[in-house]
């Protein structure tokens, strides 16, 4: 008997069958067939939804829960869920800018100023994501208790630090720093950049990597990957860290857009975050799941609510009651799933 | 008196795997049955059909001659039919009246009425020898007392046909008495019992009549008393038994020592366990379910908290035990518990195969490729017979098993540990797995079979160590195996 594995170097031409083969079921084109349906809808009800102009702000709009949606996804599909990804933005957003300003006020120059803020915002995000990580695993408190402490958390130090208001700015950094959102590469803006890049790095983590199996397998069974000698602790605290790092990126996308934080910033953005991957096809109960599906979502929620945005049929205040019917209906029709 | 109860033409298929073809008989009342077969013979399948827990694919289930349909098993019970798991169905939290009552409450003014409920569950503790509060909680109790409360609220529902499945398995020898003497007392009373049970010498025992099962068939029924036990197992494997397993080599002189274990602690479950296993030797551990054999296992990979002196692998020091550093050192341990920690179900099996040994495939991308073709060649090593593309949860029993025995193996161990290597595996697919094991060590593997069945041990392993309690209590080699012998010391009768 030959219980040598294959030498992986021998044969690497056909790959892509197996690739596609993966999981049919969840690759399945629902979430694309649902965007491409209320894409066609927005383009009836009004003439300016089928516009390249439309569909940059709807991508750009996008951004922020889409790069927080990756993260969440390698989160959701490891078996667990971060509730606090808004407020941790918040945080970081209303600590980057304190430092910032200070930095500035000591000075430095601007653009040294806002790159330290970028590293501090990434940092603060991986290191937000360390605590949940060793928290969760090592100190085997659920993922939905520990995230629901932390979003309670993290917010209340924002408002104890805005003294309840906004922490905005400096003037000349906000200037500096204002390319981020609104500036643009080949006529596509920055954060949709940003955004295609994370998500394509996180689906290759996610399909083509050890770390990535392991966060499906553990997602699939925990059991089953402790015994089959995967380390499940590092791997939860590395996808946290994910997770953070995740947030750490939005927020850097984010603070140059208002160039404030205040107790309102990132209000709900966990929602949607868990939304976008939800309704992209990834199970809650985890195990598997797809960037790309996740990607999709996104992009379908906000395409939702711009369309409500640029037509008069629905109030734009329902914006989130649309956006949960169609969770909500997601679920019901991947409910036979196992 | 009581009706008939049986099978007509009864089978059943899970999706393409046929596990029980047109199943007929009739059990009388009053009588004690023995039900053989082999782990996946169908033996449990054809009693959960009984007992409404499983609908039959075709044919029916007859209750005095007449055809009935169960929707569930509160249908059968309705009809008097109970079986009696292995895992018990009783809620911990409640207490043993609010368990003999759940889903049948009495009431009162339309409030719960537990003083008649109490009343009553007392009443039927004490006709299967319960002698306990029926306000205590089910949490509390010790598997004997469990079993016992199942059985009472069995009978406080009129159940005349008890279907119980290897209730003896954690049972010491006086509780296991205890129920004889309830199974008898219940005969008299002409209730029809039905018992499943791998323990030959409890069939030879207790039961009027022995049905045999072998490969989703009805392969014998005969009286209990014109058959010796040989004869038993000889129905149950349907060949004579020496031809399942290989042939024993020797284990060669001055072979090293590959696993060497001092002190082992694993609180709870085994106290100070010492052992050693030579290259090319195939150890077995044997002893009664609850004995803390696998939980030993569990304690020396790291996956349950414990102490030990020393542990050697291939003469290096093993210091932080958890199961990655256990195949870094050369040490894989498959579970006993396929679907729960064996196997990731609901994967493909490429992607199964290879996760023990992942780092190979990652350079740092995973290479798909090599793994489908890691796969394709372990399907025919290991002679796992699949379709490509499905998930693990739709192979059969074997050949899971040949998979999740292939994902230990990816590593190339120089120490395997086999918890239960073939639980729910059909012969054809027992003997390919003894043949493997027996060449794994011919290959200068150091091989342990932790296993309840004792014919296994017996025909595969140079060595048996018997665990009771959680002591190692004796150690035979292969010339002093037999089943009287090690039944003997894991009940502590020797």
């Amino acid at each position: 008997m030959q219980l040598e594995p294959t030498n992986p170097t021998v044969a690497n031409t056909a790959r892509s069958p197996a690739v596609v083969r993966r999981w049919p079921r969840l690759r399945g084109g629902g979430p694309l067939a649902g965007l491409v349906l209320v894409c066609l809808l927005g383009a009836m009800l009004n003439e300016n939804f089928a516009s390249l102009d439309n569909a940059m702000n709807v991508l750009t709009r996008t951004a922020f829960i889409g790069v927080i949606a990756v993260g969440m996804c390698f989160v959701i599909i490891s078996g667990g869920i971060d509730l606090s990804v808004g407020s941790m933005a918040a945080l970081i957003a209303g600590a980057i800018i304190l430092l910032m300003n200070a930095a500035a006020a000591a000075g430095w120059p601007p653009l040294a100023a806002i790159v330290a803020g970028m590293a501090c915002a990434i940092a603060l995000g991986a290191v937000f994501g360390l605590i949940h990580g060793l928290l969760i695993s090592k100190g085997r408190i659920e993922p939905f208790i520990v995230t629901l402490g932390t979003l309670g958390i993290f917010r209340a130090y924002l408002t104890y630090f805005s003294n309840g208001g906004a922490i905005t700015l400096d003037g000349t950094l906000a200037t500096a720093y204002g390319p981020v959102y609104y500036g643009s590469g080949l006529g596509v803006p920055v954060p949709v950049w940003v955004f295609v890049a994370v998500a394509l790095l996180g689906g290759l983590i996610l399909n083509r990597t050890a770390y990535g199996r392991y966060v499906q397998a553990i997602g699939s069974n925990e059991q089953v990957a402790r015994y089959a000698a995967v380390d499940v602790n590092r791997v939860k605290v590395l996808t946290y860290m994910l997770l953070g790092i995740c947030v750490g990126i939005a927020t850097v996308l984010y603070v140059p857009r208002l160039g404030s934080a205040s107790p309102t910033t990132g209000l709900l953005w966990e929602l949607e975050a868990i939304a976008a991957v939800i309704v992209g096809g990834t199970a809650l109960k985890g195990g598997a799941g797809s960037i790309t599906g996740t990607v999709i979502g996104a992009v379908l929620l906000s395409v939702i609510s711009n369309i409500l945005n640029l037509t008069s049929i629905i109030s734009v205040y329902l914006n989130a009651a649309v956006q949960g019917f169609v969770i909500i209906a997601v679920a019901f029709f991947q409910r036979g799933r196992k | 008196m009581n009706p008939t109860v049986g099978f007509q033409q009864v089978a059943k298929r899970f999706g393409p795997v046929q596990v029980l073809h047109g199943v007929s008989f009739t059990f009388s009342p009053g009588r004690v049955y023995g039900v053989l077969g082999e782990n996946g013979a169908g033996k449990s399948t054809l009693m959960k059909i009984l007992a409404g827990y499983e609908a039959a694919s075709e044919g029916v289930v007859e209750v005095g001659g007449r055809a009935v349909g169960f929707r569930g098993p509160r249908d059968a019970e309705a009809q008097g039919i109970v079986m009696i798991h292995q895992e018990f169905n009783l809620a911990d939290d409640l207490s043993i009246a609010q368990n003999i009552f759940l889903g049948h409450e009495l009431f009162r003014h339309g409030l719960l009425d537990d003083r008649e409920m109490a009343r009553r569950a007392a009443a039927a503790m004490q006709s299967v020898g319960l002698a306990c509060s029926p306000e205590r909680r089910v949490r509390d109790l010790i598997v004997a007392e469990k079993q016992l409360v199942e059985i009472a609220k069995a009978l406080s529902r009129n159940a005349r046909v008890l279907v119980m499945d290897e209730p003896t398995a954690t049972l010491t020898p006086s509780e296991t008495e205890r129920l004889f003497a309830l199974i008898a007392q219940l005969r008299e009373q002409g209730a029809t019992v039905v018992y499943i049970s791998h323990k030959l010498d409890e069939v030879e025992r207790i039961t009027d009549e022995v049905l045999v099962m072998r490969d989703g068939r009805l392969v014998a029924h005969r009286p209990t008393g014109s058959l010796t036990r040989h004869q038993m197992a000889s129905l149950m494997v349907g060949r004579e038994l020496s031809d399942l397993y290989p042939p024993r080599e020797p284990v060669p002189e001055g072979a090293p020592v590959l696993l060497k274990v001092q002190g082992l602690q694993v609180p709870g479950w085994a106290q100070d366990a010492s052992f050693e296993v030579r290259a090319g030797e195939i150890l077995g551990f044997a002893g009664l379910v609850g004995a803390g054999r696998t939980e030993l296992f569990e304690g020396l990979l790291g996956l349950r908290p414990s102490r030990c002196e020393s542990v050697e692998v291939a003469g290096r020091p093993w210091t932080r035990r958890n199961p990655r550093s256990a195949a870094h050192l050369g040490l894989t341990y498959l579970s006993e518990d396929r679907k729960g920690r064996g196997l990731h179900l609901r994967m493909g099996l490429p992607e199964n195969l290879p996760l023990m040994a992942l780092e190979q495939y990652a350079r740092p991308w995973l290479d798909t490729a090599a793994e489908n073709a890691a796969f394709k060649q372990a399907s025919e090593a290991f002679g796992i017979r699949a379709a490509a593309g499905v998930p693990a949860s739709a192979l059969s029993g074997g050949n899971q098993q040949k998979l999740a025995l292939a994902r230990v193996l990816q590593p190339l161990p120089q120490v395997v540990v086999l918890d239960e290597p073939t639980r729910g595996v059909d012969v054809g697919a027992k003997r390919d797995i003894y043949f493997l094991i027996q060449r794994l060590a011919r290959e200068g593997r150091a091989i342990v079979v932790v296993s309840s069945e004792l014919l296994e041990l017996i025909g595969l392993c140079h060595r048996v160590i018997v665990m009771r309690q959680g002591h190692l209590v004796a150690e035979l080699p292969q010339d002093q195996l037999s089943e009287e012998l090690l039944i003997a010391h894991a009940t502590g009768t020797h």
